[in-house]
């Protein structure tokens, strides 16, 4: 598990009592808004539409029941009784009052949490694949890298103020589940031809405006040289990252004017620099010291079959398609990884309740060895559940309306926020979810349809990533009326690609209609039931979508 | 549980004007009232009749920010219809009516 040593805890604890005194000063009229405003944009405080908006760092999306019951409690205590979980791994809070975020901050340090690097051009928390630690696939579990890059990020005093936000993430399979390759630094982990270990490294992807893909500087880069690599890489955009338009500052920018070998050439001349006080060298025991935190839980031996298991989903047809959908392959035999569904039919995507939270709190600790993952597509994952207990956990869920058996079909739905909460959407996302979600909510339907990954976003800023939608839905303005672009074809996993526009917008009456024609078309001319809907996008193109969408040209 | 957000109605009402913010200690819209109060009820706000009205409201308004009552206050354009005064532009009416995917956290806005 993330541990928090000892820095950690005395540093939140400054941090905490800091802006406690710094909220009082701005309730006594010592600081301006103007003075206040980044100050609580370090602490995760936005204000939005109807109130200020309280973004809780998770991690790398690690989560022990303990801290997941704080959760709930703050929900219960300062807030309306739910959050939201994002696409960051984060967790949202749209309703806490000014006056209570130093209790709020206080109660969370008393579980090692914080609103640290979840704002401001700093960066941000590292996220990972929300399997880690428990996927069958990774080559070993990639969190005591986010950790150590965490620890190495978190007081850097050069990279609190960098030229906009800076975003990293770990993965350590070939299966990207974290989409990667949209982040300023993606890494991969994984094993040379010699089984060493080591990473990929990209450089320069992101969302938002200019979306891109990151670039490949890296095929092997030794895992002692981590940091240092990173440092080069910070040092290089440090250096000739544009502050001068906010709009060109992210480094995908500078990659993409200067050129990506280029860049690599930058980046190995500052490496060789960085690499001659050996000063960010990663010693193998340090790297031993922080894997010790995230030891994998003890779990009883098991056979790789579960009569149980089996029994179940041979008894029910909805316990099958959860045990399809939302039961991953674990590396302990007879263990699965269970995705709890933040995406009710008809349901806001990544809401949960008060309540919720504390069930699956309580459902960790009796099935998942008190631990909980945040994923970024908005759901919640148990990592260590023993198939013999999936059929019980299955009924607790069901019984708190968790039980939804949809894990990567076409109704678990990414959407941001938008108009309903955030002050710089330009449309509302949530309620097109919604509708959608209704639509295709039939369990035939979304069996027959497979895997499709719709992802909605409010604003160009692309917090939905609807770039990396298989279908993607972007909301605008267009003379005060919402009105939504469609993008097909946008992928985040291994094969990431960025979706490309289909046409001319829909308004809100229109959309749903629009993409059950893109889905209608998917389904008639697929040439199998298990060609999925991106790879027939990939060999059809966009020109029967188009003709389906807007007649024949 | 999805509220219908009407069209934009600028363009066939002429539109009047009303001061906003969000209270500082709780992050709640308020409206400015006539007295040079702040309400949460839009029915109650000061509706600036022309364009010196408007400059001295919102001239109240900043006072609000500087008394540390409200964040960043701003004018936006409403309409008189039969349900009293309405927000024009779509932000402005989830604003004043709460998040339009949950009824149950909706505020009252009717005259
Ligand atoms: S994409 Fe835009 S509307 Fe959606 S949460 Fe991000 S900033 Fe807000």
């Amino acid at each position: 598990m993330y541990r928090y040593d000892e820095f950690d805890h005395d540093f939140v604890q400054a941090r905490t009592a800091q802006f406690a005194d710094q909220v009082e000063r701005r309730l006594s009229g010592e600081l301006t808004e103007e003075q206040f405003r980044p100050l609580r944009l370090m602490n995760g405080l936005y204000l939005q539409l109807h109130a200020y908006m309280l973004r809780i760092a998770v991690p790398y999306g690690t989560l022990s029941s303990k801290q997941m019951r704080m959760l709930a409690h703050v929900g219960r205590t300062y807030d309306r009784n739910y959050g939201h979980f994002t696409t960051r791994q984060n967790l949202q809070f749209n309703w806490p009052t000014l006056k209570d975020v130093p209790a709020i901050l206080r109660d969370l340090a008393s579980v090692e949490m914080h609103a640290l690097q979840t704002s401001g051009n700093c960066i941000r928390n590292v996220t990972t694949d929300h399997f880690a630690g428990a996927a069958a696939d990774e080559v070993a579990d990639p969190r005591p890298y986010c950790e150590i890059l965490r620890q190495w990020s978190s007081i850097h005093p050069e990279f609190s103020y960098l030229p906009r936000k800076f975003k990293i993430a770990v993965i350590a399979s070939p299966k990207d589940r974290a989409a990667m390759q949209f982040h300023d630094i993606g890494l991969e982990l994984k094993r040379n031809d010699a089984g060493e270990t080591g990473f990929a490294v990209f450089v320069g992807g992101g969302l938002g405006r200019t979306p891109m893909i990151g670039h490949r500087v890296r095929d092997f880069l030794p895992e002692e040289d981590l940091l240092a690599y990173v440092e080069a890489i910070m040092r290089v955009y440090n250096l000739h990252g544009r502050r001068d338009n906010k709009y060109k500052a992210r480094i995908k920018i500078l990659v993409h004017e200067t050129g990506a070998e280029e860049i690599a050439r930058q980046i190995e001349a500052e490496f060789a620099e960085v690499r001659k006080t050996d000063l960010l060298r990663l010693p193998e025991d340090e790297i031993a010291r922080i894997q010790a935190y995230f030891q994998p839980p003890a779990l009883p031996e098991k056979p790789a079959r579960s009569s149980a298991f089996e029994a179940a989903k041979a008894d029910s047809r909805a316990f099958a398609a959860f045990a399809q959908n939302n039961v991953s392959a674990h590396k302990a035999a007879g263990y699965g990884i269970v995705t709890v569904s933040l995406k009710p039919i008809g349901g806001i995507p990544g809401d949960a309740t008060d309540a919720q939270m504390d069930v699956v709190a309580d459902l960790a600790d009796r099935f998942s060895q008190s631990e909980i993952r945040v994923s970024h597509e908005q759901n919640l994952v148990l990592p260590h559940v023993a198939l013999d207990d999936v059929p019980a956990l299955y009924a607790e869920l069901k019984a708190h309306g968790l039980e939804t058996g949809n894990a990567g079909l076409v109704t678990d739905i990414i959407a941001c926020p938008g108009l309903d909460y955030c002050a710089l959407a330009n449309a509302r996302s949530i309620n097109i979810a919604q509708d959608l979600s209704n639509r295709f909510g039939s369990a035939e339907k979304q069996a027959e349809i497979g895997e499709l990954k719709i992802k909605i976003s409010g604003c160009i800023n692309a917090c939905g990533h609807h770039h990396a939608g298989h279908i993607g839905i972007l909301g605008v303005d267009k003379r005060g009326e919402e009105v939504y672009q469609v993008t097909l074809g946008g992928s985040g996993d291994e094969t990431a690609a960025v979706g490309a526009l289909v046409g001319p917008g829909f308004t809100g009456e229109e959309i749903g209609g629009a993409i059950e024609t893109v889905v209608d078309t998917y389904l008639k001319l697929r040439e199998r039931p298990d060609e999925t809907f991106l790879a027939a996008v990939r060999r059809l193109g966009q020109k029967p979508f188009k003709e389906a969408l807007y007649g024949a040209a | 549980m999805t509220a219908p957000i009407q069209k934009s109605a600028a363009k066939t009402k002429a539109a009047q004007q009303v001061v906003t913010g969000n209270r500082l200690i709780d992050g709640v819209v308020v409206y400015l009232d006539a007295a040079g109060g702040w309400t949460e009820k839009i029915q109650d706000a000061r509706v600036a009749e022309g364009a010196d009205d408007l400059e001295d409201a919102v001239a109240t308004g900043k006072e609000g920010e500087k008394n540390r009552i409200v964040v960043e206050a701003y004018p936006i354009d409403v309409t008189r219809g039969p349900d009293g005064l309405r927000p024009v532009r779509i932000r402005e009416k989830i604003r004043a009516e709460g998040p339009t995917v949950r009824m149950d956290l909706a505020r009252p806005v009717g005259a």
